[in-house]
């Protein structure tokens, strides 16, 4: 979400007819209130992950005090064991966010290459592509991936990762391939086949870039997924070893007790910074929405416009009521 | 017909290859799982012979038999029930201690799904009529509620109602002090009410913001068809349009996503039992876990994914009912 310098400012819709916007600018999302905050949010976060291990204390020197309430010197307290809370926080947004964007790139591609390919080949290619997003979709995923992290004795960041992805890519891979079956029917794809270009090429060139924004969706649920999936592998202890992720904050929150014994700093932060930055995915994710079903906009602004001519005194015409007009109404409305 | 022997089809094959899987991760994944979990049983006491064979063949360490037979045997095992037998709880039946299990987890994941499906989709329709006005700015928010991991919700509340202000129990289904065990009576039934209150608050606060904008936004676009402004034009009442033309066709998707969406409840609820120490099959999955207790371990997960794949057939014969256009394109 580097380009969103390049957006237009939204324009008061019914007042003036939409700005033209050609090429890449049509797919951007018009900059509305939503989308400022979801980018604030995820770049807040981001700024966080990317400074806070400097400013912070070593998250792993246990020199403090046992479960100081927060104050000064320790602005989110101390655990059990006298770790800074802030610093652990810092450096388990490290964590959580690269096993996250790793597990999603991951999930992006399987999806890519199970719903994009499937969706534009068709036949046996697409029933036995479609088959296995079938089986992974309905296959609960959290089961799955607690049986496979518990045999795995040693888990890397990377390791937890991949399993995220694996079993994470079903979703998307569905939601690309009804919109590739789509694509695959138009006039210009039929014309590139015609043409004689290379499948490869027809579907790098001429079909991915459709897909771009609901590609740039997918990719950012499955982030809010694997975090929300991380966190819960961690929470249960299966999570990467020996790095500090918020999965793993809240589950040494639990171990020391946290809860029975008031120290609220120490498990409200993890889970409320999954929450905040998997809400400010999901709020840029609403702006993209409005791209990919126009009508999502164009509705609510319509009944909107509606509504205040209807305040305003017009009717469905545009007509100004005026006394007489009241007036007569009032009389039929009588007789 | 095509339809449903398509769908049939699947399900078959998708049942064919959930067991299956659950036969090869034990086999692919690094690790000796079978000495981790004999150390353990020797120390719990003696094995019998056919216990030792059983548990070899679970976890792939039967050297004697070639893969195939092995297969085999466990789906013979597989289709007599006989999940093996559990270390933790030595020597009960997988079957028996899932069987225990289970009725707990379905009556209360089962409840609050549904209250919270109710909720969501009651709630997202009138979001959608709403079109345009000052709800449309309280939609956000929702996304704020799905993007909450449901254990720490769990905790929160725990924190919140149960530690500060003690007006529910912190752990346990019912009140072990009072009752020995499940029993038929009216203070029983009320334990068990008292105690399920906040896991289930827990699954509607985390689930509720998906049925909620997913039905809200196929209120928009539904609302947006001809047939809307022609049944408005007609004078209906709003009433009416309102439920007969815009809500019972929105609420199609919706339904259709109920299947997937329960998969994510049953993951979702599983690390929440845990937090409440509530005697479900969520429960009996991670302290198998914590314990190397991998018969157990893959008896859950394969009565989960079962579960889940009954209740998703289910729903597909009854979407293929309710939408007939299901049934005549792919």
């Amino acid at each position: 979400m580097t380009d969103t310098d390049t957006t237009t400012p939204a324009t008061p819709s019914g007042t003036t007819p939409p700005v033209k916007r050609s090429g890449v600018r049509q797919m951007m999302p018009t900059m509305s209130g939503k989308l400022l905050a979801g980018l604030v949010l995820i770049g807040a976060i981001l700024l966080f992950a990317i400074v806070g291990p400097f400013v912070t204390q070593d998250p792993r020197s246990s020199g403090n005090d046992a479960l100081l309430p927060p104050q000064p010197g320790h602005w989110l307290g101390t655990t059990s064991l006298g770790y800074d809370v802030l610093a652990q926080l810092a450096e388990g947004a490290r964590g959580s966010l690269i096993v996250g964007v790793s597990a999603g790139v991951v999930a992006i591609v399987l999806a890519l290459l199970f719903g994009v390919v499937a969706g534009y080949l068709r036949g046996w290619t697409d029933e036995v592509l479609s088959l296995v997003t079938g089986i992974m979709l309905v296959i609960p995923g959290l089961p799955l991936m607690i049986v496979v992290a518990s045999y795995l004795q040693v888990r890397s960041l990377w390791v937890v990762a991949l399993i995220l992805g694996v079993t994470a890519f079903a979703g998307p891979a569905v939601v690309l391939r009804s919109q590739a079956r789509s694509l695959r029917v138009r006039d210009y794809v039929s014309a590139a086949r015609v043409a004689g270009e290379k499948t490869a090429r027809i579907i790098g060139v001429e079909v991915l870039p459709n897909l771009l924004p609901l590609l740039a969706s997918q990719f950012l649920f499955a982030i809010v997924l694997a975090i929300l999936g991380e966190a819960g592998l961690s929470y249960l202890g299966l999570g990467p070893n020996g790095s500090i992720t918020w999965g793993t904050m809240l589950n040494e929150a639990q171990g020391g007790g946290a809860l029975t014994r008031g120290a609220w700093w120490w498990f409200v932060p993890p889970g409320l910074m999954i929450a905040l930055f998997g809400t400010g995915l999901s709020l840029v994710n609403f702006a993209i929405d409005e791209i990919v079903n126009p009508k999502l906009r164009l509705a609510p602004a319509a009944a909107k416009s509606v509504r205040e001519a209807r305040k305003a005194g017009r009717d469905k015409l545009g007509r100004r009521a005026t006394a007489q007009t009241v007036a007569a109404a009032k009389e039929r409305v009588d007789a | 017909m095509k339809f449903y022997a398509r769908r049939i089809a699947f399900y078959a094959v998708t049942l064919w290859a959930a067991i299956s899987l659950n036969f090869l991760i034990p086999r692919m994944l690094p690790g000796d799982p079978f000495s981790i979990l004999m150390a353990k049983l020797q120390r719990a006491g003696g094995i019998p012979a056919g216990t030792e064979n059983s548990i070899r063949l679970l976890l792939g360490a039967a050297e004697d038999q070639t893969l195939w037979e092995q297969y085999v045997t466990y789906w013979k095992n597989v289709l007599t029930g006989n999940l093996g037998i559990s270390v933790t709880n030595f020597p009960t039946p997988v079957t028996e201690l899932i069987g225990d299990a289970i009725p707990w987890t379905l009556g209360l994941v089962g409840t609050a799904t549904v209250i919270s499906f109710v909720l969501g989709i009651g709630l997202g329709a009138l979001a959608g009529w709403k079109r345009g006005t000052w709800v449309d700015s309280l939609v956000p928010s929702t996304t704020m509620l799905q993007s909450l991991p449901y254990f720490w919700v769990a905790l929160v509340l725990i924190f919140v109602f149960a530690v500060s202000l003690q007006w529910f129990p912190i752990i346990g289904a019912y009140d072990v002090f009072h009752f020995n065990g499940p029993e038929w009576s009216w203070a029983f039934v009320g334990s068990v009410l008292y105690h399920a209150f906040l896991p289930a608050v827990t699954i509607v606060i985390s689930s509720v913001g998906g049925w909620l904008l997913g039905m809200r936004n196929m209120m928009v676009s539904t609302l947006s068809e001809d047939y809307v402004t022609t049944a408005e034009a007609k004078g209906l009442r709003p009433r009416r349009v309102f439920t007969t033309y815009a809500m019972r066709n929105a609420a199609l998707p919706s339904l259709a996503g109920f299947g997937v969406s329960l998969g994510f409840v049953v993951a979702g609820s599983l690390v929440m039992e845990q937090v409440f120490t509530y005697p479900g099959v969520g429960k009996l999955m991670i302290t198998a876990v914590r314990n190397n207790d991998y018969a157990l371990m893959q008896g859950v997960f394969l009565v989960i994914t079962l579960a889940v794949l009954a209740a998703l057939f289910l729903m597909d014969l009854i979407y293929g009912f309710l939408d007939p256009r299901t049934r005549h394109h792919d």
